[in-house]
């Protein structure tokens, strides 16, 4: 072994992409902005605000905000790699060739997909877990914080992880889900897959953590009263989703750590010589991915079952049928894998199982559907944006909710797998399912986390673009899935006529890219509007569930006092009977911990000699994360207390400013 | 917008629905009833939805208002049945379907069926007549209202072979088998694809199908077999380099267990064609990246049409 191999692994100079324009210049704008970013913090000297008030802060309310920020960055990032997609598909054909050349056209839809999946859509529902959950049932905190802090950390480090990839070295040219053999050191000798491990595995560890983490939460730290069947429907979906983290990320993480064995040890989990079994891989890969699908959605369902009734003025619809198809869903999730990979010739009858349980986990999202929907009759319905959302949702969640039926016969999907009729449905159901509901989450909780409410008419541009610009980027793609176009092509023949079409639908990003510019400005003109639209009362839809029985946003206890829960919708019958005399106590809770920042560092780190081949940061990485929790494990002076009387103070000072708006 | 697409699709060839084999035939007759099906329940929401929204908006108070409404045994057990019947209508045509078009099936036939063995290359597709003792690149020919018996390897990253006109696609997987079996019920020349990402080149990896009487079969076979080139292990060897070469080509088979043995690299440490484990990654550096212009042509071809 050579110096530099012990010093660098197989790091050198060329590992920076100087000949890739497009991707030095969007690696090299990154670092731009980071290092703006820190320039801006020095000379407004807030580095120990951020410190203290955030990077190390222990609050789930300020740990899902940091959530929610990366992740609508990583949208960002990821809406630019679907720009580039569409760009290439649109102009790629005959004898023009594009945007970039192949090489970066599979790096990129692989890295588009990889981000929306693990560092948005996750990142959404974690952040809103965050805020929301301990409120909802009426808790001061999580199970346990400094877990929680470390979870997001690791989040962090695997995305800062997958934009390193952008300046040092590569990102994985074989899909989102990178099979094997292409993902093997035979097919695929450069560190490109070997970013998409090491970035997923990190974030996903902290994904399972912070799944058992709400699981114990939602189970210990109810409030007195809130038996399971009191417990609003997001927390339930919450209780499903988080089930389905637990269950199905020591898959992929196993998985991962094979594929990485294969590709660091010469080991042959899945290589296709030597007794490795491809095949092995796609069906964890998937055990994993389909659960996935429902722990993204489960969350969206929750918060249109806590919307519509809200903005109908009226109680949920057949809560109990409700909760029993976030059940039903949650265990038929596993039942379903398969039908991602119908064309590796399973045989008849493993097939048709796969396709009837398909067909069977439609139902209780059929119910689902029917109760929003019931949720209405004989209600007042108000069309709020979250409401415009949820309208939007239904249409196109049902039309591509059965698409996802037809594929799920399997001689139907003989012949639609792998084309663009498939990657329009899946869209369908993350954009229109996932994206949207969080998008109706975060306009309708946002008031309760900011203070303040966002611009109504902002808010309908927005939802207007996203819904037309959905529908004209994807009705070409279902077409083209019938005109037999198979997906991630960087070229085709003019002569089979879908440039059309393929252009179409890169309008239809353009559309969604003016959706985003819309919802940017909703942010900024919300904030600068904020004292009109402030929320002093801590309530400002009149809505049914306890987070909103605490200011916005609420204080770093939650509730200053505990009240008992007798019914559903608690919020709302307090509302009705009035509230009883608050009882104050004294209040513990955790102090800060930047254990979760020297986790994650050092995970960071030993991820990056785990890419590079550098093994002194793989065993510094490494031994710095034991040693990290070794020592927090140690420390005895963790939390501190507010007292009764300042507790008390502190809430008559709220009563007087609701009073003085009144 | 319906102007506009439809100019768009004027004159455009829907392979999944202009079928003309017996296979994709019905698969076409199974992707339109579930589509129907689907109408029935789709249509009604969407109208149900935007219908309840309205009636009961808020600016409409005729409409009746009761807060505390939130359930009826009937109302529910209608959604939890209607879609429970559906689905189970679904489930039987699943059942029947994935039987009767399992593509490992056979189809039944009195006509002899011709074998073609379907080697997924990087990044080009080998097929290798048992029978008529020939092979071709990047197009194969089969006799019209014939039964066709693909079986189908790979010796390159996992692809998906399919014939959007004549059958749904299957798996090429290395170091194994998979079958597909259909029929083309009208001459033409049909587009082939690659379905499955498998590496740089997999986009340009098509291939033509062509159906073509018995007679016009019959005079290619000869032809191949007595005008080309023959097909052994060395030559083997210099198709599976990697090329972004889309050129067809076509050989006499001289080795008529090269099937087996492009398998047998997988399987067998002491294989005719040499073993690959899987870990010997090919040399970094020399890697293409861009198959568009088709720069990469392997030599062993060169001048060979």
């Amino acid at each position: 072994m050579s110096l530099h191999e012990l010093v660098l692994g197989k790091l050198t100079w060329s590992a920076i992409p100087w000949g890739d324009l497009m991707t030095l210049g969007a690696g090299v704008s990154v670092v731009v902005i980071a290092i703006a970013v820190c320039i801006f913090i020095t000379i407004k000297k807030r580095w120990k605000w951020l410190f203290t008030e955030w990077l190390g802060s222990l609050d789930p309310k300020k740990i899902g905000i940091m959530y929610i920020i990366i992740a609508l960055i990583m949208l960002l990032r990821g809406f630019a790699d679907a720009l580039m997609i569409r760009a290439q598909q649109a102009l790629s054909v005959g004898d023009m060739h594009g945007i970039v050349s192949t090489d970066t056209f599979q790096q990129v839809f692989s890295a588009h997909g990889s981000i929306m999946i693990f560092f948005v859509a996750m990142g959404l529902v974690f952040g809103l877990l965050n805020l929301i959950v301990p409120l909802q049932i009426g808790a001061r905190d999580v199970a346990f914080p400094t877990l929680n802090s470390i979870s997001f950390w690791l989040f962090a480090a695997g995305m800062g992880l997958i934009n390193l990839s952008l300046l040092v070295g590569e990102f994985s040219p074989a899909g989102w889900l990178a099979y094997p053999p292409l993902s093997e050191l035979q097919y695929s000798p450069g560190v490109g897959v070997d970013y998409w491990i090491w970035s997923l595995q990190i974030a996903g560890v902290g994904s399972l953590l912070s799944g058992i983490n709400f699981i114990v939460t939602i189970l210990t730290m109810r409030r007195k009263g809130m038996t399971l069947f009191k417990m609003p429907i997001f927390t339930w979906s919450a209780l499903g989703s988080m089930s389905l983290v637990a269950l199905a990320f020591p898959i992929l993480t196993a998985t991962l750590f094979m594929l990485s064995l294969d590709r660091m040890l010469g080991m042959h989990f899945f290589t296709s010589g030597a007794g490795g079994n491809p095949m092995m891989y796609i069906n964890l890969i998937w055990a994993w991915g389909h659960p996935e699908v429902y722990i993204l959605v489960l969350p969206a369902f929750g918060i249109f079952s806590e919307i519509v009734p809200v903005f109908s003025r009226k109680k949920l619809f057949g809560y109990t049928s409700m909760v029993w198809a976030i059940i039903a869903i949650t265990l038929l999730s596993f039942t379903v894998w398969l039908h991602h990979f119908f064309t590796m010739g399973s045989g008849a009858n493993v097939n048709a199982f796969f396709g009837i349980m398909t067909g069977v986990i439609a139902i209780p999202t059929g119910v689902k559907l029917f109760n929003w929907i019931f949720t209405m009759v004989r209600g007042r319905v108000k069309f709020t944006t979250p409401m415009l959302w949820f309208l939007g949702f239904v249409v196109l969640f049902t039309v591509g909710g059965f698409a996802g039926v037809i594929l799920s016969v399997p001689a139907a999907d003989f012949q639609l797998h792998n084309s663009l009729f498939l990657v329009a449905h899946f869209h369908t159901m993350i954009v229109a399912g996932v994206l949207f509901g969080f998008f109706a989450g975060l306009t309708y909780w946002f008031p309760k986390f900011a203070g303040f409410k966002l611009n109504e008419k902002l808010g309908t541009y927005a939802f207007l673009c996203w819904l037309f610009g959905f529908l004209t980027a994807f009705v070409p793609l279902y077409i083209l899935g019938f005109l037999g176009a198979t997906r991630r092509l960087d070229h085709y023949d003019s002569s089979l006529g879908w440039q059309g079409l393929f252009i179409v639908a890169g309008v239809g990003v353009l559309i969604l890219g003016l959706g985003v510019i819309f919802q940017i400005l909703q942010l900024i003109v919300s904030y600068l509007q904020r004292n009109q639209t402030r929320d002093l009362t801590g309530d400002p839809w009149d809505a049914r569930t306890l987070e909103w029985a605490t200011s916005s946003p609420p204080a770093h206890y939650n509730f200053a006092s505990l009240e008992e829960v007798t019914t559903r919708d608690a919020f709302w019958e307090t509302k009705q009977k009035g509230a009883p005399e608050p009882r104050y106590e004294d209040i513990v809770l955790p102090k800060n911990s930047y254990v979760g920042l020297f986790v994650a560092g050092f995970a960071f780190m030993a991820g990056f000699g785990f890419i590079w081949h550098i093994i002194w940061m793989i065993a510094l990485g490494l031994l710095g994360v034991i040693v990290s929790v070794i020592v927090r494990s140690f420390a005895d002076d963790t939390e501190y207390t507010i007292k009764a009387a300042t507790v008390k103070k502190l809430e008559e000072a709220r009563a007087a400013r609701l009073e003085e708006y009144a | 917008m319906i102007g506009v697409y439809t100019v768009l699709l004027h004159g455009k060839n829907f392979q999944l629905f202009s079928t003309e084999g017996i296979i994709a035939d019905q698969e076409k007759n199974l992707i339109i009833f579930t589509v129907l099906l689907g109408c029935t329940i789709v249509i009604p929401v969407i109208i149900m939805t935007f219908a309840i929204a309205w009636h009961y908006r808020e600016g409409n108070t005729k409409a009746a208002y009761r807060p505390e409404w939130s359930g009826s045994l009937v109302a529910e057990s209608i959604w939890w049945i209607i879609p429970t019947i559906i689905i189970g209508i679904l489930a039987v045509v699943i059942y029947q379907s994935s039987h009767a078009l399992d593509p490992f099936k056979e189809l039944s036939s009195s006509t002899k069926p011709v074998r073609i063995q379907v080697v997924a290359l990087e990044w080009r597709w080998l097929f290798i007549y048992p029978d008529e003792k020939v092979a071709s690149i990047n197009y194969v020919k089969f006799p019209v209202d014939t039964p066709v018996n693909f079986t189908i390897t790979s010796d390159a990253p996992m692809n998906a072979f399919w014939i959007p006109q004549l059958s749904g696609q299957v798996y090429a997987m290395s170091g194994m088998s998979t079958q597909l079996h259909l029929a083309a019920r009208t001459p033409g020349d049909y587009r082939g694809s690659s379905a499955n990402i498998s590496g740089l080149g997999f986009a340009g990896m098509n291939f033509t199908a062509s159906a073509v009487s018995k007679d016009e079969f019959t005079t290619w076979t000869d032809l191949l077999r007595s005008g080309s080139k023959p097909l052994d292990k060395e030559v083997y060897k210099g198709l599976a380099q990697k090329t972004c070469d889309t050129t067809k080509y076509q050989f006499k088979l001289t080795d008529p267990n090269l099937y087996n043995e492009v398998i047998n690299k997988y399987m067998d440490p002491n294989a005719a064609l040499g073993t690959t484990g899987g870990n010997d990654a090919s040399s970094e550096g020399s890697e293409p990246k861009n198959c568009m212009n088709k720069t990469i042509v392997s030599s062993v071809l060169e001048g060979e049409q």
